[in-house]
This record gives C-alpha cells, structure tokens and sequence, in this order.
C-alpha cells in the first residue's frame, strides 16, 4: 500500500454517520461483486441496481460525515483510505456473498432492518441525517421486498433451494444481533433525538424476518448469541480481503481520476 | 380469439419453455409494457424471465425503469400473446394500402371551417 491511512476525529455525530456509510458501501460493495455473476440476467441487474442505491446512501454518509469533522476529509479519503481497523461496519454486510441463498439471506436479514431504521430516522432532528433517511428509506423498502420474495422462493422451491436457504439462515442469524446494538457513544445522539435507539426495532423486525421466513417454510434459529465487534472496527477476516480490492487503485494512485 | 384461432391461420408466440432454446431452463418468458406519463398508453419496451408475475414485475423495474423512464408496468406471460403470422401480411395487411380515403389527409376542408 503506498498511501498512508488518514486518521478521523470520531465525535458522537461523525462516529455514527461512518457506522452508516460504512454499512452501504460495505454491502454495496459485496453486491457489486455479483455484477456478471448472478444466476440469471435480471438478478445480475436487480443486485446491481440494489448496490447501486447503497452506493448512493455511502455517499451521501460520507459527505456528511467529513463535513462534521470538518478536518478536511472528504467522501473519498473516507472510502478510500481508513484501514480494516478504521471501518465501522456490521459484521453481517462483509460476510462473502457465498451461494446465492447467503446472498439473499444477508440482504433480506439487512433490509428488514434498513427500512424500519430509516423510516424511524426520518424524524431524526438532524436535517441532514433526516433528508437522508427519506432517500434511503423508499430504497430500503424496495430491497426487503425484493429479497423477501427470494427467501419464499428459495425456501418454498426445490430441496435443494430450500436446504440452502436454511444452511444461509443458521449462518448468518448470529450476525444480525449487532444491527439492534447502541454504545455510549451512540447514547447521547439518541437522547438528543439525532438517531433513533435501534433495540426498539428489533420486536417489528423480528415479526417482519419470522413472517416471511414461515411463509417461506423455513425455520428461524433458536439461538440467541450473537456476534459483535463491526461497530469497534474489530472484523471477520473477510473484510480486509474486501477492501484491499476495494481501496487498491486509491492507494497505488492517490487521487486518481476517470 | 381471433376466428382462425387453432386452425393453424394464427400462431402463437413460440413458448420457450418447451421449445429448445432454454438460456434460463424452466424460467418463462414475459413481455414487459411500460407507461411513461399519465394519458399515454402502455407501450412495449421488451421482454425478460421470472419464475412467476410478481417476480416478473420486480424484475420489469429492475431492467427497464432505471433511467425515471415508467409510472406503470405490465408484465404478460409471452406465451399468452396470440401474433399474425409474417408470412401471411400480403392478405392481412396489403387491402389496407389501397384506401387512401381511409387517412383524415385524403379530404379537403372548405376554408370555411377553419381550424378542426
């Protein structure tokens, strides 16, 4: 790596924009990986489009996030060069897109969340953080509903789509704790009315998850340890892999352009 | 139906999924029509494969409305449009040109009656 890595001021409020934007960008990216490799066409365009959107949410996050530092930062250097360590994404969003199944059930197990945090943030008294989530939801609602319609297809199709939306749901169940965590740090924002206590969520979720999981003739795992440690920059091997990819033409060629 | 429905005068569009060319084994066909304002028709934009109608939709957004280019679609399984047989546009469609009196042009106005 020929860049160095920039160090951020994570206050209250820029701490929590990257843990969002790093969240898009993350999934965005690992749905970007699929372009040319989906089963079929038109899911190689719908994953697209869906990273696509996450991609826009990333920006969008960023840019806020360098402008409340106010340090000089900027969408990209926040991309581009914070190291594995720097990130602040949910576990669940760098897991390896694996089969299908474990493709959907990652995005399905996201987008439940996404949509219920975002149409909740709508009313954060953050206008920008608020604006954002306006966005964000109406993209949130479309991925859940297209993902769900896999899960019941996938589930509720042959025996072997249905053993492997099973084996993806067991994975990846113990990563979606983390989505309903808060930090102290997270407190403040929530008392404030900035952002939203994600814990109040997780009752709706659960009910939105269990539904189509049922329909789909699939089962929810009973256990209830979950892993953590995304949101402290503390990741699964997969995501350093992610983003020298991802990071690679930036830190051999700063401030490239196209 | 059509009259000459199954007497071999219409056709209908090949159904591909019991024909040989099967790019997306046992994934049916649709024709996808979108409408791009209010007022206007629904207009034939192309053609994809879904396992089922809700799938098709979602895919019909997915591949043809990403440029802000619908307010509506319709998706139609392909094997359910019943189409004129090319070969046979001599007597389908050949009567028509000779009627020019057909086309609103082909009359004169009177000055008289000013804008219609």
């Amino acid at each position: 790596m020929a860049v160095a890595s920039i160090s951020v001021s994570e206050t209250p409020l820029v701490l929590y924009t990257l843990r969002r934007a790093d969240d898009a960008l993350i999934l965005g990216h690992r749905l970007s990986e699929c372009c040319g490799h989906a089963p079929m066409l038109e899911e190689d365009m719908a994953l697209a489009n869906m990273g696509l959107d996450l991609l826009g949410q990333a920006r969008e996050l960023y840019s806020y996030a360098a402008k409340v530092e106010g340090k000089g930062n900027d969408e990209d250097k926040l991309a581009y060069l914070r190291d594995v360590r720097q990130y602040r994404n949910l576990l669940l969003l760098e897991q390896p897109n694996g089969d299908f199944a474990h493709t959907m059930v990652r995005q399905f197990f996201y987008s439940a969340f996404a949509d219920l945090y975002w149409r909740a943030m709508m009313k954060s008294s953050d206008p920008t953080l608020a604006a954002i989530a306006a966005k964000s939801e109406k993209e949130s609602a479309y991925h859940l509903r297209h993902s769900s319609e896999w899960i019941v297809r996938l589930g509720d199709g042959t025996e072997q789509s249905h053993a492997r939306a099973q084996a993806a749901i067991d994975h990846l169940w113990a990563f979606t704790g983390e989505m309903f965590e808060a930090d102290a740090s997270e407190r403040g924002l929530i008392d404030a009315g900035i952002s939203i206590d994600p814990a109040s969520l997780r009752p709706q979720w659960l009910k939105t998850v269990a539904d189509v999981v049922n329909e789909a003739t699939l089962a929810l795992p009973q256990s209830d340890w979950m892993q953590q440690g995304g949101r402290d920059g503390r990741h699964s091997e997969h995501l350093g892999h992610l983003l020298s990819e991802l990071q690679s033409m930036q830190r051999t060629f700063p401030g490239a352009t196209w | 139906m059509p009259k000459n429905a199954g007497t071999g005068k219409w056709r209908k569009l090949p159904n591909r999924i019991e024909g040989t060319v099967m790019a997306t084994p046992n994934t049916p066909l649709w024709e996808v029509f979108i409408r791009s304002r209010n007022g206007l028709a629904h207009k034939h934009v192309g053609s994809l494969h879904a396992s089922d109608a809700t799938m098709a939709l979602q895919n019909a957004r997915d591949l043809y409305t990403r440029r802000g280019e619908g307010l509506s679609i319709w998706v139609v399984p392909s094997n359910a449009i019943t189409a004129s047989d090319p070969a046979e546009k001599g007597m389908m469609f050949e009567p028509a040109e000779s009627k020019i009196y057909r086309h609103p042009t082909f009359y004169e106005v009177p000055d008289e009656v000013g804008h219609m």
